[in-house]
């Protein structure tokens, strides 16, 4: 993992950015910054504002204020420009079902001004490992290997910048961690990624940074360990008993100045390591603090 | 890279992808757009010409339905493609939004579709004149003038499709403007009946026709042009670019938040 400071320009920078939609603030003042050559996660719920960001990104969605640079272009006046540079790997499948894998990439190839249209292809194909099934209608192919195809039509044009909006949403546990593997080798190759996620998992394994979005902005940022460390300590306690008795483990932990999140049936208690004796019950699962405990307590929201 | 309006390597590389999805479905669009004249002119110019009209305008039946039914197969194959393919591709299959994740803006997005809905129903609505030729239709040098009067007007309903798709929230709502719009207007072009033998109101209604002048513009291609022709062309051109740049306005709208 490469340090952020070392690092030269910035290949995002969001400032002070709004998006609103009639009644309902979307962005939210957001101030972003990704340096090139990381992959930042940006963490957040469902409605936090990840898509429209995404969106603002590509210049497909106009603030309302602020200012937006993207790989040194100014958004949305030199959006084209921008694009021609980064690579699009959207949350829902817009592939085209009928035509072929060669030629779904052909015409992003050209679309992205590639002279050797067939030399794009290739090295795409080899990406997502879909060689083999070049000739093959999108129709037939599986799940996994229509998110991998995806995933190699937006880097048909070997990208700067690769935006990652919700990658593995809706697949079984197999395909993502297909998935992952590749993504994890575009990342160990140095390109730029911001990947939007309200997966927890896939945040930590694949993030250099995370930054976690809620409401429109981000609360907070920094490397996994770090917001961990920051945001909930060394130690989580998860209590499973019946309603009353959490109530009063809950009490009396909060009571200690101690914060409390719920875990499904059970409850957690962050920062465990710091309780008197006597506050985390015995029976508690003691375990190291996890970013689903920073995610829970920042945003309030069941983690995934 | 060099960023420029209306670049055709963007507008090339959009039809590429109309290319490629045209590929897999071809032979359907090609077999209705030679049996549909052909099932027309029998009804038609053969049963109709038959037993209750002989000549109009100085024409065999056959022949003046046939020349009139290019104007139908443009409208057919412009205006319903761009408005169903336009609202299928935004709505379901979400191919805008991958189309302008790359470097393609709106107005190279719509330009693009009305080219090639432009070209194909150019060359399909040449083949009811094919077919008529079969019926008795003489060849005659105008006709290589239809394919463009074809594009020309096609790009117009093209543009027009697409700009009804960009204002519709349902692809419902089509059905009032199939039913309220281009039915009267596929009506009132003169393909089955002259013009001139109608009411005052309506023969001014079917002179605002775009599809009207085609027909026209058809049939004196097939018998020889007249100088009004050239203001019949011209209209059609001026009304394309007028619907162009609507339909590039309103499909800003819908695509960009």
């Amino acid at each position: 993992m490469v340090d952020t400071l070392a690092r030269g320009m910035n290949a995002i920078e969001l400032r002070d950015v709004f998006k609103r939609f009639g009644e309902i603030t979307a962005v939210d003042g957001l101030d972003l910054t990704v340096p090139e050559g990381i992959c930042l996660g940006l963490l957040g719920p469902n409605g936090a504002g990840k898509s429209t960001t995404m969106r603002l990104l590509t210049g497909q969605a106009i603030p309302d204020a602020g200012e937006l640079t993207v790989l040194g272009h100014e958004l949305p006046r030199d959006a084209k420009a921008a694009r021609a540079e980064m690579g699009v790997v959207p949350q829902l499948d817009n592939l085209d079902v009928d035509v072929t894998v060669q030629d779904n990439l052909a015409v992003f190839a050209r679309l992205y001004r590639i002279k050797d249209v067939a030399g794009a292809v290739d090295r795409a194909l080899d990406i997502a490992r879909l060689r083999e099934r070049r000739t093959a209608a999108v129709d037939d192919l599986s799940g996994g290997m229509r998110r991998r195809l995806l995933l190699a039509r937006g880097l048909v044009h070997d990208p700067r910048l690769l935006l990652l909006d919700e990658p593995t949403v809706g697949l079984d546990p197999q395909i993502r961690t297909q998935l992952w593997t590749l993504i994890g080798e575009l990342r160990a190759r140095g390109k730029t990624i911001l990947m939007s996620t309200h997966y927890i998992e896939e945040a930590q394994r694949l993030a250099d940074e995370v930054a976690v979005m809620t409401k429109g902005k981000i609360i907070a940022r920094g490397k996994p360990a770090e917001l961990i460390e920051q945001c909930a300590g060394r130690e989580t306690a998860e209590v499973y008993a019946a309603p009353e008795r959490l109530a009063e483990v809950r009490a009396a932990a909060e009571a200690e100045g101690l914060r409390v999140r719920p875990a499904g049936p059970a409850i957690a208690i962050v920062g465990a390591e710091r309780a008197r004796n006597g506050i985390v019950p015995e029976e508690a699962v003691r375990r190291a603090a996890s970013l689903e405990d920073v995610f829970v307590l920042l945003t309030g929201e069941e983690a995934e | 890279m060099k960023v420029r309006r209306l670049d055709p390597a963007a507008i090339g590389g959009i039809m590429s992808r109309e290319i490629a999805n045209f590929r897999t479905f071809w032979k359907g669009t090609t077999f209705s757009s030679v049996l549909e004249p052909v099932v027309y002119l029998f009804a038609f110019g053969v049963g109709l010409g038959a037993t209750i009209v002989d000549r109009v305008d100085g024409l065999e039946y056959v022949q003046f339905v046939g020349t009139g039914m290019v104007a139908t197969a443009v409208i057919f194959s412009s205006a319903l493609p761009a408005m169903f393919g336009t609202f299928v591709k935004h709505h379901f299959q979400r191919t805008y939004d991958a189309i302008l994740a790359a470097p393609v803006d709106v107005e190279e997005l719509v330009t693009a579709e009305m080219l090639f809905i432009g070209l194909r129903a150019g060359f399909y609505g040449c083949f009811p004149l094919l077919v008529t030729m079969a019926f008795g239709l003489e060849p005659a040098w105008g006709m290589l003038l239809v394919p463009i009067f074809c594009f020309v007007t096609a790009l117009a309903f093209a543009a027009f499709g697409i700009a009804v798709a960009a204002s519709a929230e349902k692809i419902d709502q089509f059905n009032y403007v199939t039913t309220l719009l281009i039915t009267p207007l596929f009506l009132l072009a003169g393909t089955f009946f002259p013009i001139d033998q109608l009411p005052q109101g309506a023969q001014a209604a079917a002179n605002l026709n775009p599809l009207h002048h085609l027909v026209e513009l058809v049939r004196h291609a097939s018998f020889g042009l007249e100088l009004l022709d050239l203001a019949r062309f011209g209209l059609l051109l001026v009304l394309g670019l007028a619907l162009w740049r609507l339909a590039v306005k309103r499909m800003t709208l819908r695509l960009i938040d």
